[in-house]
């Protein structure tokens, strides 16, 4: 267990890191006639992409974006996607625009990110038209229309990749019962919902089933993280205090390191705020030694 | 300092200015601008005989005084600007690629004839055929954007095959005739026959068109999240055509049905 090193507002911080890894991601922007046609659409694309382990990506909505940011004056939502490789990326992109945002009434959607390397987005879906779409180019970007029973989807062509982009930042919340680390999860999550260019891939931003690395089992690549489960604290080399009761963490995705490094501290300092008689008693992060990811956020700095 | 070339004097003859772009003027001394030949008769005529030249920043050439002789204005730019304060005669912005062409006067006919990228601007009046090509090519513009805040005159945007041409005022008969693909828009009225032959492209029009052709069909009412793109887009550039945004909807025709029939003539049918 490492050594308590700091104190914020009664809450003990870790003297540790959270790891995270190198992955590709991307943004779109979804619009539609409304905002609440614009969410629809992109929570129906982001449902299913908690984690790279089992959904093949992970996604999730950044913010709104107000219509007069959008290309075509209607309201509409920042959606960032994070996979571990640029196949990988362009597969669920397709695919998830492709039966949820198509799929939509009265959607559009339109690059949300500028890059050197593209990843396809109207340029497949395009086909869907069946040979009556029809493409635009303005202003040096392409726009497919393509014909569906409420009018035409428009799509920009392409949209733009990073390979800057960092997965898996994280903060772990050990409160005295589950309530409390909810309360701490979701002040964090709430905080960090704000900032531009992260994601939190987990249901409301919060996993209750942190992973470890493998499993006694052959074939299963995660299993629970047995050190911060609270019911295998006298079974196993548990990382818990006698008086922890929940713990909760979140996990961040974003589009570049600083973004990540960012979010970390608007999360470290909004559960903290809570004090240990509301929220946390104490929180940490989630590492593999410093061996596998190359982001290292140590929780000293972000205090 | 601004490259630029005073009119003398009134041109006694038609004049040749496709050297005088950005690319080809640049690192180029006034005195061997003025050496550049651009008569077209017999009668040898050179700048420095038409202009007086001063400057040396090639990339903002400005041409004090205009005329419907000057032919091949910006042929084939690449980049930079270049002014016309005045009128110019055919071809102007023929072939060009990238820059921008401003021309404070009215054009002659084949403005923009084959342009691949880059933007012309014309403050007056356009001749026939905007935007298109030459006798025996295959396709007008292929890129860039062409507007005209006055009027222009027949076959604006003939075989017009990318990019978008915007008329501020009205356009004569056959607007888009023969286009490929494409975007016209034309704010006024267009003259009889809009998108005659046309197989791919979009026509929007301020007015419905006064005579329509009988192989376009009725296609109900358009979408118009493409049109708010396209709006948008030009109104970032600076351009915002007479017929938005009061615009409630908009009705949409498909044709011509002579040919392939993938083009479509839209215009606004009921106003908020």
């Amino acid at each position: 267990m490492p050594e308590h090193v700091m104190a914020t507002n009664g809450v003990a911080i870790d003297d540790t890191f959270a790891e995270a890894f190198g992955m590709r991601a991307t943004a779109v922007i979804i619009t539609a006639d409304s905002l609440r046609w614009a969410r629809q659409a992109a929570v129906t694309m982001t449902g299913f992409a908690t984690s790279v382990i089992g959904c093949g990506c992970e996604a999730g909505i950044d913010r709104p974006v107000s219509a007069d940011e959008t290309p075509d004056g209607r309201p509409g939502v920042r959606v960032l996607l994070f996979a571990i490789s640029t196949d990988a990326l362009q597969k669920q992109l397709e695919a998830r625009i492709g039966q949820c945002v198509l799929t939509s009434p009265g959607s559009a959607c339109y690059a949300g990110l500028d890059g050197a390397e593209h990843l396809k987005l109207g340029a497949n879906l395009r086909f869907f038209g069946d040979g009556f779409q029809i493409a635009k180019r303005l202003g040096g970007r392409r726009y497919w229309r393509v014909p569906v029973m409420d009018g035409e989807f428009v799509c920009e062509a392409t949209t733009g990749l990073t390979k800057a982009a960092v997965g898996g930042g994280n903060l772990l919340f050990l409160a005295r019962d589950r309530a409390r680390a909810l309360r701490a999860a979701e002040a964090a999550a709430r905080a960090i919902s704000k900032l531009p260019d992260v994601i939190l891939p987990f249901p409301g931003g919060i996993v209750r089933s942190g992973s470890k690395i493998g499993s006694r089992y052959r074939g299963m690549v995660a299993s629970t993280n047995d050190a911060y489960c609270p019911t295998l604290r006298a079974v196993t080399n548990s990382a818990l205090d006698d008086e922890v009761g929940a713990v909760m963490e979140i996990v961040i995705d974003g589009l570049s390191d600083q973004a990540v490094r960012e979010a970390m501290k608007a999360g470290l300092h909004a559960a903290a705020a809570l004090g240990p008689h509301k929220g946390p008693m104490r929180i940490t992060a989630g590492n593999y030694g410093g061996k596998l990811g190359k982001f290292h956020y140590h929780l000293r700095e972000l205090v | 300092m601004t490259l630029s070339f005073r009119l003398k004097s009134a041109p006694e003859q038609r004049v040749d200015l496709s050297g005088l772009t950005p690319e080809a003027l640049a690192g180029k001394t006034v005195r061997e601008i003025e050496h550049t030949v651009i008569g077209t008769t017999r009668i040898p005529l050179k700048v420095g005989d038409l202009f007086e030249v001063t400057g040396d920043d090639a990339q903002v050439i400005r041409f004090l005084g205009g005329s419907n002789r000057f032919d091949h204005v910006g042929h084939g730019m690449t980049g930079g600007s270049l002014i016309i304060e005045g009128d110019v005669g055919q071809q102007a912005g023929r072939l060009m690629s990238g820059g921008h062409l401003i021309i404070e006067g009215n054009a002659g006919r084949l403005a923009g004839s084959g342009m691949r990228g880059g933007r012309i601007d014309i403050h007056g009046d356009a001749g026939d055929f905007a935007g298109g090509p030459l006798p025996g090519e295959m396709a007008g513009m292929r890129g860039g954007l062409l507007r005209i805040a006055g009027n222009a005159g027949e076959r604006a945007g003939d075989r017009m095959r990318r990019g978008v041409i915007v008329v501020g005022d009205h356009a004569g008969a056959y607007a888009g005739s023969r286009m490929i693909a494409g975007t016209l828009i034309v704010g006024g009225k267009a003259g009889p026959l809009p998108g005659y032959l046309m197989r791919r492209g979009s026509i929007i029009l301020g007015q419905a068109p006064e005579q329509l052709s009988p192989s376009f069909v009725g296609s109900g009412q358009a979408d118009d999240v493409f049109l708010k793109v396209l709006l948008r887009d030009l109104a970032q550039k600076g351009i915002e055509p007479d017929l938005w945004p009061a615009a409630r909807q908009w009705g949409r025709f498909v044709g011509d049905m002579a040919v392939l029939g993938r083009g479509e003539l839209i215009w606004c049918v009921k106003s908020g």
